[in-house]
């Protein structure tokens, strides 16, 4: 019983981290239409920025602020000089434009800081919280906290201010936000900045765990496309509770079916994917695409 | 004819990357069926160039089966693996497919390393490089080359009537507009998941002569960016272009050894200015820009400027 409720608590601290990711994907689909390829990477670089930050003797604090301005900033300027030149392309383009973006963020950060692995420090003590007979870890914890918190953060500015009004009306109806006078293109860049932030979260979270290379988030990316897909991709809200889902269902499948373990984690995310996209490609939440014929 | 008198001027080293382009070129017509003439977007091909590669190193390593025979088993191997996973992809449009087959891509590494006890785990296995047959005095080297470019003609030969033909329309009737496609009573459910196991069937028979040239598989070399050096091939090869494959695989099998120099991350970092570079400015790739110009500039030779002027309406 109490490796169970150890593995949920774990299971919904990595599940966090998913679910940011595959929130970042959800607000750059719903704005723009694309499923972002290269988010994994994205976060991924703007965690070696925060290492670069933290080595240059930067508090942890300042250089976590410092890497989110920066984020925001990189993923508004992608938005502005790659995708809006193919923002009415076909799918294909937008998809080889993204992997494009992939594959250079990727090898940019083995080409400056070398493939090496490289630890990443925690904010947290390392020193396990203890309730009852289980014990957490405190980064598991602190890093479900502060998803957690970027979470509500993103949801009172959507809700609550007229810049995230705008927004959800420009990625809604671009043409009737237009004649309000909404500048759409912009909101679109904006939504990219804050989907760039977010990720630039989930892998300072992340990193401290799998340790930072240029290849880390791989692994995240495919399970943060698990858990949008089954919360579903036009859904934010079922984004987070996927990643939460797909967080657990690993961590107990991982510990409880036996042939499976750790060797295999990517291929059940591979089999999630699947099957939700074969039973359910809306989602637990999303709403099904209608075409117009 | 160029190429098998090309055999006998170049160093083994030569002929065993003209060998890899010619495979490449395989698997990239394979995917190239798929995405650029159905409009099926595939980011995981590398994994049915693995499954080929490996059914043709487990037969040999295990079974003891002649290589050539391995061959043609890979290919089919993969039709039938490619058919399967095409049959749920047909409910899979434009970006979903792309995610799903994103997604094996990145799993096959693992699944391969999981059945150790065929595949040698993270170890692969190491094969040896077939001597030519029927007593021809030619190096093991200049016999794969041959074989590979023999394959390749075949292939592209079929290829290129089956796209000109009845099914090739379909084909691309249903990138173009699958519902009026359908509405013309194309089987759209059949021909998408058959044109995903033909494709998967090329990548098959591509992996399985990389196996045969290399004498070596391993896990490690499958990963997703093995799938994404196909994509990259066919971009800028040109997208839905038989002799693309061909310009698609050179420029994957020399632009990284020039760009190795400069760093070990420098081929991926071209690679992906290229792609985007591409998609911008010359979205139908070299084989599509090459068309555009030689008809431009066959139409100004065919009417002089004075004609050319008054027919303009």
């Amino acid at each position: 019983m109490d490796t169970l409720i150890q593995q949920i608590v774990s299971g919904l601290a990595t599940g966090g981290i998913y679910g940011s990711l595959a929130l970042a994907l959800v607000m750059i689909y719903q704005a723009t239409d694309v499923v972002n390829f290269a988010q994994g990477e994205m976060a991924m670089f703007s965690t070696y920025l925060a290492w670069t930050l933290l080595n240059a003797g930067l508090p942890y604090w300042v250089a976590f602020v410092a890497t989110l301005a920066i984020a925001f900033v990189g993923g508004l300027l992608l938005e502005r000089v790659l995708i809006r030149p193919v923002e009415s392309a076909p799918v294909l383009t937008i998809v080889i434009v993204c992997i494009g973006l992939l594959v250079i963020l990727n090898s940019m950060a083995g080409w400056i800081y070398s493939y090496i692995q490289k630890p990443f420090p925690s904010p947290f003590p390392s020193t396990p919280i203890r309730v009852g007979n289980i014990y957490f870890g405190a980064h598991s914890i602190g890093a479900l906290g502060i998803t957690l918190l970027v979470l509500l953060g993103l949801y009172v500015f959507f809700r609550f201010t007229t810049l995230g009004l705008a927004m959800r009306a420009a990625a809604q109806n671009p043409v009737s936000s237009r004649l309000c006078g909404i500048r759409v293109g912009w909101m679109l860049a904006v939504g990219w900045g804050l989907a760039a932030l977010v990720g630039a979260v989930a892998g300072m979270m992340v990193a401290p765990v799998v340790f930072l290379d240029p290849n880390m988030m791989s692994g995240i990316l495919i399970y943060a496309f698990a858990s949008a897909t089954l919360g579903g991709f036009t859904s934010p809200g079922g984004a987070v509770v996927g990643g939460l889902i797909v967080g657990v269902i690993e961590n107990l499948v991982g510990t409880y079916v036996g042939f499976i373990g750790t060797e295999l984690k990517l291929t059940v995310a591979l089999a999630l994917i699947l099957i939700v996209l074969v039973v359910r490609p809306s989602g637990l939440f999303g709403r099904g695409a209608v075409h117009r014929v | 004819m160029v190429a098998v008198v090309l055999m006998f001027t170049l160093t083994n080293f030569r002929l065993f990357q003209f060998t890899q382009v010619f495979i490449y070129a395989i698997a990239l017509l394979g995917l190239n069926i798929l995405t650029g003439f159905n409009g099926q977007i595939s980011l995981g091909h590398g994994a049915f160039y693995a499954v080929g590669a490996y059914t043709t190193a487990i037969m040999i390593d295990q079974w003891s089966v002649p290589y050539g025979w391995t061959i043609p088993t890979a290919g089919l191997v993969c039709l039938v693996a490619g058919f399967l996973f095409g049959i749920p992809a047909i409910r899979l449009e434009g970006l979903y497919l792309a995610l799903a087959t994103f997604a094996l891509a990145l799993a096959v590494p693992q699944i391969l390393k999981y059945f150790e006890h065929w595949t040698g785990g993270s170890q692969g296995i190491v094969l040896s490089k077939p001597q030519a047959p029927w007593g021809l005095a030619l190096t093991p080297d200049q016999w794969l080359y041959l074989l590979s470019l023999a394959i390749l003609v075949v292939l592209f030969a079929l290829a290129a009537n089956l796209l000109r033909g009845r099914a090739g329309r379909a084909i691309v009737a249903i990138r173009d507009n699958t519902l009026a496609a359908q509405s013309m009573g194309v089987n759209v459910a059949l021909y998408k998941s058959l044109t995903f196991g033909l494709s998967a069937a090329y990548t098959g028979v591509a992996g399985a002569l990389s196996a045969v040239t290399i004498a070596f598989v391993a896990p490690d070399s499958f990963d997703v960016f093995r799938s994404i050096t196909f994509l990259i091939g066919i971009v800028i090869g040109g997208l839905a272009s038989i002799s693309g494959a061909i310009l698609g695989a050179l420029f994957i099998q020399f632009v990284p050894n020039w760009a190795q120099d400069i760093s070990k991350a420098a081929p991926w970092a071209i690679y992906g200015v290229f792609l985007i570079v591409f998609m911008y400015a010359m979205p139908r790739g070299i084989a599509g820009t090459l068309r555009l110009a030689a008809g431009r500039w066959l139409r100004r030779r065919a009417e002089p400027p004075a004609a050319a002027a008054g027919s303009r309406r």
